[in-house]
């Protein structure tokens, strides 16, 4: 009976294992080494404040701050739109579960190959010589080929809507299924339109899986420094991309500092969402 | 409504739905053709002629960067290494949150939050905490543990999900049979969620395979696949880069088309053991 009543420490215990080993201990390093001091050549255990204040004061580090929340932003909206209406496509217009289950995998597969692949990809599409260019300039729409396609702003936020919507599509089309679909019977046959149907019943019914799918694709964006890195060229910033350079430079007060704080910001703005709404019944 | 007529909605939004499906997959259509580029070609259209030349130039011939064939075997021994770890560790937490444990709360958001934390912060801690230790950090040890932080989480997730929809009347009756807890496991328990844990196993692998940015700074001296693709793209101007771009999704399609056969497999026999 004992054995019985332990069964679940045990069973738990590989998990909180590699947790405390591979998360709480790494992040614990980090708010340890972020008071630490360093020179050019190496790293020393101090306890000084100044990486957070060079961080705060600089004026870089805002803008930088300013251009993250841009991308957060509209990367946000647009993986929220569009993967909304991926999910209710597949949620209530097609019939068949096998049909629903082969569309879903459609839109999965691409999530299990690489990202740096898939970033790669894009450039024969949008190069200067690309085929978008080529079409476009072969329609006489246009001159010359068209610069800010690749490597800008413009090519970072279409590469990571390309990358994370699935991330918005898998939570809202799991809510939208649970959906007990004679509610929406009960909508209609109480003179409700289409329109107000998706607006009082779809959608609030659909929120904890929006509010999962936009903690994961805000916390993707605001962590994430290898799209903007690859698909701006070098050109545009964001905080993950800054503290890559800190690290490359050896920097790692700097960038432990600077890792703390946008730790602090994403766990906000998950607790912001978290507010909104309740996503506990769904877990 | 079932039986009502198609919607114009239904129309607009069919032609939205292939156009999603078409952004998917049309960029990665495009590098699947280019690698077919001839020996003179470049990495734009127009092809100029086809050719195996850019994947016999990836395969046999010593790249000026890099080291091909040794990131993917690494990248496919870390893959494994993660996919065990990621079924093993996940079954065992699963099966630990279907009873009430003290703790249990505290773990599950910790699982949450490993999910949560951008992989940069990962990375960054992992290689900071192995320095801070004297220890070198190495794909086998720090990159594997980086991983597993992003793997497990959707393995428990899973679980969950699993174990929300077992119905515990299998095991009771079992029980009533005289099974032993070890014989009701191995013998209910485990054929009937086997599929999901193919899944669980399919999850773990493809993502640790394409990690990149907690790889980053927790590989250590021998880069992984991903790691050596990103090295790639700053040095090589060939369509060599595409060639490599479709050999790894290749195996990554192929990785997930078995396991989802095995799933099917898996559930068709199932169904024809309780039907017989």
């Amino acid at each position: 009976m004992t054995l019985s009543r332990l069964a679940p420490y045990l069973q738990a215990t590989p998990l909180t294992l590699i947790l405390a080993a591979f998360l709480v201990l790494p992040i614990a390093t980090i708010a340890m080494v972020s008071f630490w001091d360093y020179d050019s050549i190496q790293i020393f255990p101090a306890f000084v404040f100044t990486n957070y204040e060079e961080t705060i004061t600089s004026p870089v580090t805002w803008n930088t701050y300013i251009n993250t929340f841009k991308y957060t932003l509209i990367v946000w909206a647009l993986t929220l739109l569009i993967g909304f209406w991926v999910a209710y496509y597949l949620a209530f217009h097609i019939r068949s579960t096998t049909m629903q289950m082969v569309l879903f995998l459609v839109c999965t597969i691409p999530f299990l190959t690489s990202n740096i692949i898939r970033m790669i990809s894009w450039i024969p599409f949008l190069g200067r010589n690309g085929l978008l260019n080529q079409t476009l300039m072969s329609m006489g729409i246009i001159n010359q080929p068209l610069e800010f396609l690749l490597f800008s702003d413009f090519a970072v936020v279409l590469a990571m809507v390309h990358l994370y919507t699935l991330f918005m599509v898998t939570p809202i089309f799991n809510t939208l299924m649970r959906i007990d679909r004679a509610l929406i019977e009960a909508a209609r046959d109480a003179g409700a339109n289409g329109w107000q149907i998706l607006t009082n019943v779809i959608i609030p019914l659909a929120k904890p899986g929006i509010a999962i799918g936009s903690i994961f694709v805000v916390t993707l964006v605001m962590g994430d420094f290898i799209t903007v890195r690859f698909m701006s060229g070098g050109q545009s910033a964001s905080v993950g991309l800054m503290m890559a350079n800190q690290i490359a430079l050896l920097q790692y007060p700097a960038a432990a500092a600077n890792a703390m704080i946008l730790l602090i910001i994403v766990l906000m703005l998950v607790g912001a969402i978290l507010r909104v709404v309740n996503i506990r019944k769904e877990l | 409504m079932n039986s009502e007529k198609r919607s114009l909605g239904f129309y607009v939004l069919t032609a939205f739905f292939a156009l999603f499906v078409l952004f998917l997959y049309g960029p990665l259509t495009t590098i699947f053709i280019l690698s077919f580029q001839g020996p003179n070609g470049g990495l734009t259209f127009p092809m100029n002629g086809s050719s195996v030349h850019w994947f016999k130039n990836l395969l046999f011939e010593q790249q000026a960067v890099g080291d091909f064939g040794g990131a993917f075997t690494r990248s496919l021994l870390l893959g494994l290494m993660t996919m065990l770890a990621t079924v093993v560790v996940s079954l065992l937490a699963g099966l630990a949150f279907r009873r009430r444990f003290l703790g249990s709360g505290p773990l599950f958001y910790l699982t949450i939050a490993s999910l949560i934390v951008p992989s940069i912060l990962i990375s960054l801690g992992i290689g900071l905490a192995f320095q801070v230790f004297g220890l070198n950090p190495a794909w086998y040890s720090s990159a594997f543990g980086a991983h597993l932080t992003w793997t497990l989480p959707f393995g428990l997730l899973i679980m969950f999900a699993v174990f929300n929809r077992f119905n515990p009347s299998y095991e009771e009756a079992a029980r009533d049979l005289g099974a032993t807890s070890w014989q009701t496991f191995a013998h209910v328990v485990l054929p009937i969620i086997l599929p999901s844990l193919v899944g669980v196993g399919l999850f773990g692998f493809t993502l640790s395979y394409d990690e990149f940015a907690r790889t980053l700074m927790t590989a250590g001296t021998f880069n992984t696949l991903p790691l050596e693709i990103y090295g790639m793209t700053t040095n090589v101007t060939t369509p060599v880069l595409y060639a490599l771009g479709t050999v790894t999704t290749v195996f990554s399609m192929a990785i997930i088309v078995v396991a989802l056969v095995a799933i099917a497999v898996l559930r068709k026999r199932r169904a024809r053991k309780v039907a017989g």
